[in-house]
C-alpha cells in the first residue's frame, strides 16, 4: 500500500465542503483511504489516529489543507491527489434552476394564480381521493384514471354538482374547456357548439369532424363512460347539457355517449324538450328517439359533425376541409376474404361494429361485443371478420394506451396481413395532444412492408392545427399505399367497398 | 338540480400524474402546474375520515391555537443551577436522556456509553465494568429528558450533579433545561467516556459553570429569541451550524464576564473554550425551543408536532392534542459526511433530542439560511431552499421571529403538522450530527435526515380516537 499527500497552500474551504471531497476521493478506483482537510492541531490528531499523518504534511500550516491519501499503487495515489486537484479548484456549480417541488394538489394549486381544474391520472385506486381533494378546493375535475369504484363516482359527482362543479370521469380521455383540449383531444377552434360526450374517441372524432367542416366548438364536456349508467344517473351528462343550454356562447348542441339506461334517457329527453337550441344527439347505435322539437338524431360520427355545423344555420356552406389523394384499385389476392379492424380507439371501433351491421347484417367478432355470441374467444387471435379495440385493458396492462404506443398495434399488423385469408386492414390512427408524436413514421415501414395483395385503410383523426402536422401524416401514409380518410365513416365505407367488390369478384 | 358554474376566461390547470399532459398544455400557453404525486401512505381509513371530517374546523381552530402561542413565546437564558436542585422531578439515581424512553438494554452503544460517562463522573462507579453493571441494575431509573423539561444533544444523557442552563419563556412562565455544551471531538454526548471527557465535565463543573453562572446573573437574562433571529441572518440554522449564535453570545457575555472576573485564568479559559467550541450555543438554541413548544401543549384536537426526539434505537413524536403520549417508530441512519477513516456501516441511527430545533422552525428547517452546510443536502445554496421550501408543505404557518433572507425573509416554516406529514407524505428533515455505533468513540460525520414516517402515522391515528 501506497500513502501519498500534498498540501494546498493558500486556499480556503470550509470543512464541510472538504468532507464531500475526501469522500469523492475514497470512491476513486484503488484508493483505500483519502481525506482533504485542514491541517490544525485538532485534526492533526485525528489523521494521527489513522496512520494518515504522513511525513509529507508534517510541516503543513495550521491554515493550509493537506491531501492523504492510501491506494493501493503508486499510480493509483497519484491519480486520486490529481482528481483532489481538480475538486479542490472546482468552480462551485451555478444555481441548479430546479422549480421548486409540489407535493400536493393544494401547494400547485397555491403556486398558481388561478387554479380552476385538476386532470388527474393516478393509480385508480388512489384517484378518487384526490378528485375529492380537489373538489374540496373548489375545483373542477377531469379525472382520466379507470379503475374507480362506481360508488366514489356518485360520491364524487354528487359532491361536485351540489358545488356547481365539473367532474368529468372516471375513464375520460378528452375534453376542451374554455378552449383548452386537456389530456388525449385536438386543437378545435373556438365557435359555437357546445358538446357534451360520454365518450372519449366519439368527441375526439366529432370535434375534429367540426373542425375540418371549418367551425368550432364552445365547450367540449367528457362525463366518462358509465355516466348514462343506472348507478350514476346521467348526473353530469343532465348538468352539461343544461349548462349549454344556458350558455350564451353556444347555439347548438351535441350529445354523444353509448345508449344511456332508459332512466336517464327520460331526463335527457325532457331537458332536450325544454331547449331551445338544436340538440343533436348520437347514441352510437340505430333507434327510436321520441319526436322533440329540437332534437335530430345522427346515424354517424360524421353525420353528428354534419348535422351539428347545418344546425348553426350561419349562411357559410358546410364543406369538408378535403385532402386529396387518389388511390389505385388494390389488388386483393383471391384467397383473402376477410376484414380485420386494429382500433386504437374504443369508440370508433363500437361505431365500426355498427356501421358493419348496417352493411352486413349482423355483427362482426369482436372484443367489444354487445353479446357474448359475438365475442372473440380469443383476444389475441383474430377470426373471420372481427374488430378489435385494442385500447381495452387486455391489451394495456403493463404498456402505454395503443394512442401512444404502437409498438403492439405493428406487431398485430403484420400477423394479419401474413394470415393469407385477410383482405382488407382497417386502422384508426389518432392525433392530437397526449397521443403519439408521429404515428406515420411508426407506421411507415411495417406498412411499406406489407404484401401488396391486402389493401390497409387508414382513418386519420386529427386536424389541421394538431402538433403531429396531419397533412404530413396522411402524405407518409399514402406513401406506403394506405387509404387514408379524416372521417372514420368514410373510412370504413371504403373498407366495406372493396371488401364487397372482392367478395364479388371472387364469388 | 344544481347547475354548473364555469368561469369564462383563461384556465388555470394543476395535473396530477402523467406528466405529458403538463408539458402539452405548457406548449400552448396554459397555466399550468405538476404535483409531484407519490402515492398516499398506508393509514387507517377510518382515522382518514374522521380527521377529514375535523380537519377544517376543530383540527384547524386549535392549530391556530397552538401555533399562536408558539409564535408568542419568548425564551430567555435567566440563569443556571445543578440538575438536582433545578430539574422537576431530578433525584440522585435519575439519569435523563434523549428521545423516547427507553430501557438500558435496548440502548445503543453511543448512550450506553454516555450514561457509562456519568456514573463515573457521578463517582457512582469507578469503572466502565462497575458503570455498567450499575446501569443495567434497578438502582439507576431513566427517564426522557422531555419529560421533565429538559433537552440533550446526542445521547442527551443528564446526571444529577451536572450544571444546566435554565431558559424561561417569558410570554407563559414555564422552564427549560439543557447541560452546557463540551465541544467536538471525544464527548460524553457522543458515548464517548475516557478520562479525558469526564475531567472536561469536571472542569466544567469548576471553572465554566460558576463563570457563567455569575456573568449570566450579572447580566440578569439573555434574550435567546434576539440571538437566534440574529443568527438566522449570519448564516446559522442553530443546529449543525451555530458558529455566529456562539460569536453574538460571546459578544454579550464578554463586558459582563470581565465585570464578575474572579481570576484572569479562569475566565480566558472560559473564553477560549467557547471560542473553540461552534455548537455551544446549540445548548441554549434547544432548551430556547423547547420552552416556546411546551407552552403550546395538551391543546385537544391540535394536530401540531410539539416533540420530535431520538434515542438512537427509536423515534419519538409527541402531538399538542394527544397529551403526553409517545409516538415512536425505527430510528433511521442518516445520510451523511463522515470524518476520515469512518463510513455509513460505523454510524449508529439517528439520536438526541436536537430534533426539537426543527420542531421550532429552525435546524433542518431553516437551512436555506445556513449556505456555509448546503453540502450536507447536495452542495448547493439552491438545494437548501428547497428543503426548507418542501417544509413549508407540512407546516401549519410560518415563525413571525425567524426569517430567511434568501426567501426575502419570509418566516421559517413552523409548527409541524402531523395531518399535512401523513396527505403530502412528506416527513420533516432534520439536521444532525452522526455518532459512532459503538460507545466511546464519539462522532463520526454530519448530514441530514428523514424522520421515519412511521411515529406521524402512529400520531395521526391517535389523534383520529381523540374525536371518537
Amino acid at each position: 500500500m501506497i500513502a501519498k499527500a500534498t498540501i494546498i497552500q493558500g486556499m480556503y474551504l470550509d470543512s464541510v465542503k472538504l468532507m464531500l471531497i475526501s469522500k469523492e476521493l475514497r470512491a476513486c478506483k484503488g484508493v483505500q483511504d483519502a481525506v482533504a482537510i485542514l491541517a490544525t492541531k485538532e485534526n492533526r490528531e485525528i489523521l494521527a489516529a489513522t496512520d494518515m499523518l504522513i511525513d509529507a504534511i508534517k510541516d503543513a500550516k495550521e491554515t493550509e489543507i493537506v491531501v492523504v491519501v492510501k491506494a493501493n499503487s503508486m499510480a493509483e495515489a497519484d491519480a486520486a491527489l490529481a482528481s483532489a486537484d481538480t475538486l479542490l479548484h472546482a468552480k462551485v456549480g451555478k444555481r441548479a434552476g430546479k422549480s421548486k417541488t409540489l407535493n400536493s394538489i393544494k401547494s400547485a394549486s397555491a403556486s398558481m394564480e388561478k387554479a380552476d381544474l385538476c386532470l388527474i391520472s393516478v393509480a385508480g385506486k388512489y384517484a378518487a381521493a384526490e378528485a375529492e381533494k380537489a373538489l374540496d378546493m373548489g375545483m373542477h375535475v377531469m379525472l382520466f384514471s379507470d379503475n374507480v369504484s362506481v360508488s366514489d363516482e356518485l360520491k364524487l359527482k354528487q359532491k361536485a354538482i351540489s358545488q356547481g362543479l365539473l367532474m368529468m370521469g372516471p375513464d375520460c380521455g378528452t375534453a376542451i374547456i374554455n378552449g383548452v383540449p386537456l389530456a388525449f383531444s385536438n386543437a378545435v377552434p373556438k365557435g359555437r357548439i357546445g358538446i357534451v360526450s360520454a365518450s372519449g374517441t366519439g368527441l375526439q372524432e366529432v370535434s375534429c369532424g367540426i373542425a375540418n367542416r371549418s367551425r368550432g366548438i364552445s365547450q367540449a364536456f367528457g362525463t366518462g363512460g358509465r355516466d348514462g349508467k343506472a348507478e350514476i344517473g346521467g348526473i353530469m351528462l343532465c348538468a352539461c347539457l343544461e349548462y349549454l343550454m344556458e350558455d350564451n356562447k353556444t347555439d347548438v348542441i351535441v350529445l354523444i355517449g353509448k345508449t344511456p339506461v332508459d332512466a336517464v334517457q327520460h331526463k335527457l329527453w325532457k331537458l332536450i324538450g325544454s331547449s331551445t337550441k338544436p340538440v343533436i344527439v348520437n347514441f352510437l347505435k340505430d333507434m327510436q328517439v321520441p319526436e322533440i322539437k329540437n332534437l335530430s338524431y345522427a346515424a354517424s360520427l360524421e353525420d353528428t359533425a354534419d348535422l351539428a355545423c347545418k344546425a348553426l344555420n350561419d349562411s357559410l356552406p358546410v364543406e369538408v376541409k378535403c385532402f386529396k389523394f387518389d388511390f389505385a384499385k388494390p389488388n386483393i389476392a383471391k384467397d383473402r376474404k376477410f376484414i380485420r379492424g386494429l382500433y386504437s380507439g374504443g369508440t370508433l371501433c363500437y361505431e365500426a361494429l355498427q356501421l358493419y351491421k348496417r352493411e352486413f347484417g349482423a355483427y362482426p367478432k369482436s372484443n367489444i361485443a354487445a353479446e357474448s355470441k359475438d365475442m372473440l374467444s380469443n383476444v389475441w387471435h383474430s377470426e373471420g371478420d372481427c374488430f378489435i379495440d385494442m385500447g381495452a385493458d387486455d391489451f394495456t396492462v403493463g404498456r402505454p394506451h395503443p394512442m401512444i404506443d404502437y409498438s403492439l398495434r405493428l406487431k398485430k399488423i403484420a400477423e394479419e396481413a401474413a394470415d393469407g385469408t385477410v383482405a382488407v386492414i382497417l386502422l384508426d390512427v389518432v392525433l392530437g395532444f397526449g397521443a403519439n408524436a408521429d404515428p406515420a413514421s411508426e407506421l411507415a415501414p411495417v406498412l411499406c412492408a406489407l404484401p401488396t395483395n391486402v389493401a390497409v385503410v387508414c382513418h386519420v383523426l386529427g386536424t389541421a392545427g394538431d402538433p403531429q402536422h396531419i397533412e404530413e401524416q396522411l402524405s407518409k401514409l399514402a406513401a406506403c399505399g394506405a387509404r387514408v380518410f379524416t372521417s372514420h365513416l368514410k373510412a370504413v365505407n371504403d373498407a366495406f367497398t372493396l371488401l364487397k367488390a372482392h367478395r364479388r369478384e371472387n364469388g | 338540480m344544481d347547475k354548473l358554474i364555469l368561469n369564462e376566461g383563461s384556465l388555470g390547470v394543476v395535473n396530477v400524474g402523467l406528466e405529458a399532459f403538463t408539458a402539452d398544455l405548457e406548449t400552448q400557453g396554459v397555466a399550468v402546474a405538476q404535483v409531484a404525486w407519490k402515492p398516499p401512505l398506508d393509514v387507517d381509513k377510518k382515522a382518514v375520515d374522521i380527521i377529514n371530517k375535523h380537519y377544517a374546523t376543530l383540527i384547524e381552530k386549535a392549530n391556530t391555537e397552538a401555533l399562536k402561542i408558539i409564535n408568542a413565546g419568548k425564551p430567555v437564558l435567566i440563569g443556571m443551577g445543578l440538575a438536582i436542585d433545578t430539574i422537576p422531578g431530578m433525584h440522585k439515581d435519575l439519569i435523563l436522556h434523549a428521545g423516547p424512553p427507553i430501557t438500558w438494554d435496548k440502548m445503543c452503544g453511543p448512550m450506553r456509553g454516555a450514561v457509562i460517562g456519568a456514573l463515573i463522573y457521578e463517582r457512582r462507579a469507578s469503572t466502565p465494568e462497575e458503570a455498567e453493571v450499575l446501569a443495567a441494575s434497578d438502582e439507576i431509573k431513566f427517564e426522557p429528558c422531555h419529560e421533565h423539561g429538559a433537552v440533550g444533544p446526542m445521547a442527551g444523557i443528564i446526571s444529577a450533579s451536572m450544571p444546566v442552563f435554565i431558559i424561561k419563556n417569558e410570554t407563559y412562565g414555564n422552564l427549560s433545561y439543557a447541560t452546557q455544551n463540551e465541544g467536538l471531538g471525544k464527548v460524553l454526548r457522543y458515548g464517548a467516556y475516557s478520562p479525558e471527557v469526564i475531567t472536561r465535565l469536571r472542569w466544567m463543573d469548576d471553572v465554566l459553570y460558576p463563570v457563567m453562572s455569575r456573568t449570566i446573573k450579572h447580566l440578569g437574562q439573555i434574550d435567546l429569541q434576539s440571538l437566534i433571529a440574529q443568527a438566522l441572518h449570519m448564516g446559522d440554522e442553530v443546529h449543525n451550524r451555530n458558529r455566529a449564535g456562539t460569536s453574538l453570545l460571546i459578544r454579550q457575555l464578554a463586558p459582563a464576564l470581565l465585570k464578575t472576573m474572579e481570576n484572569v485564568e479562569d475566565t480566558t479559559a472560559v473564553l477560549d473554550f467557547i471560542n473553540g467550541n461552534d455548537h455551544f450555543f446549540l445548548n441554549l438554541s434547544m432548551p430556547a425551543c423547547k420552552a416556546v413548544l411546551d407552552a403550546a401543549r395538551n391543546i385537544p384536537n391540535s394536530s401540531i408536532a410539539v416533540v420530535m426526539a431520538r434515542n438512537g434505537t427509536e423515534f419519538g413524536v409527541q402531538l399538542s392534542g394527544t397529551g403526553n403520549k409517545w409516538f415512536t417508530g425505527e430510528a433511521l441512519v442518516p445520510d451523511a459526511l463522515y470524518f476520515p477513516g469512518y463510513s455509513k456501516a460505523d454510524a449508529n441511527p439517528d439520536i438526541g433530542d436536537s430534533a426539537i430545533t426543527e420542531t421550532g422552525g429552525l435546524g433542518g428547517f431553516a437551512i436555506a439560511a445556513a449556505p456555509a452546510i448546503v453540502q450536507f443536502v447536495g452542495g448547493n445554496a439552491s438545494d437548501a431552499l428547497s428543503y426548507t421550501e418542501s417544509m413549508y408543505e407540512i407546516c401549519f404557518s410560518e415563525s413571525v421571529k425567524y426569517q430567511i433572507p434568501a426567501l426575502d425573509f419570509r418566516g421559517t416554516p413552523l409548527g409541524i403538522d402531523v395531518v399535512k406529514v401523513i396527505d403530502n407524505n412528506l416527513v420533516p428533515i432534520i439536521d444532525t450530527g452522526v455518532a459512532h455505533k459503538n460507545p466511546g468513540v464519539g462522532q463520526v460525520g454530519a448530514g441530514v435526515v428523514k424522520a421515519p414516517v412511521e411515529p406521524f402515522i402512529k400520531a395521526y391515528e391517535a389523534l383520529a380516537k381523540t374525536f371518537v
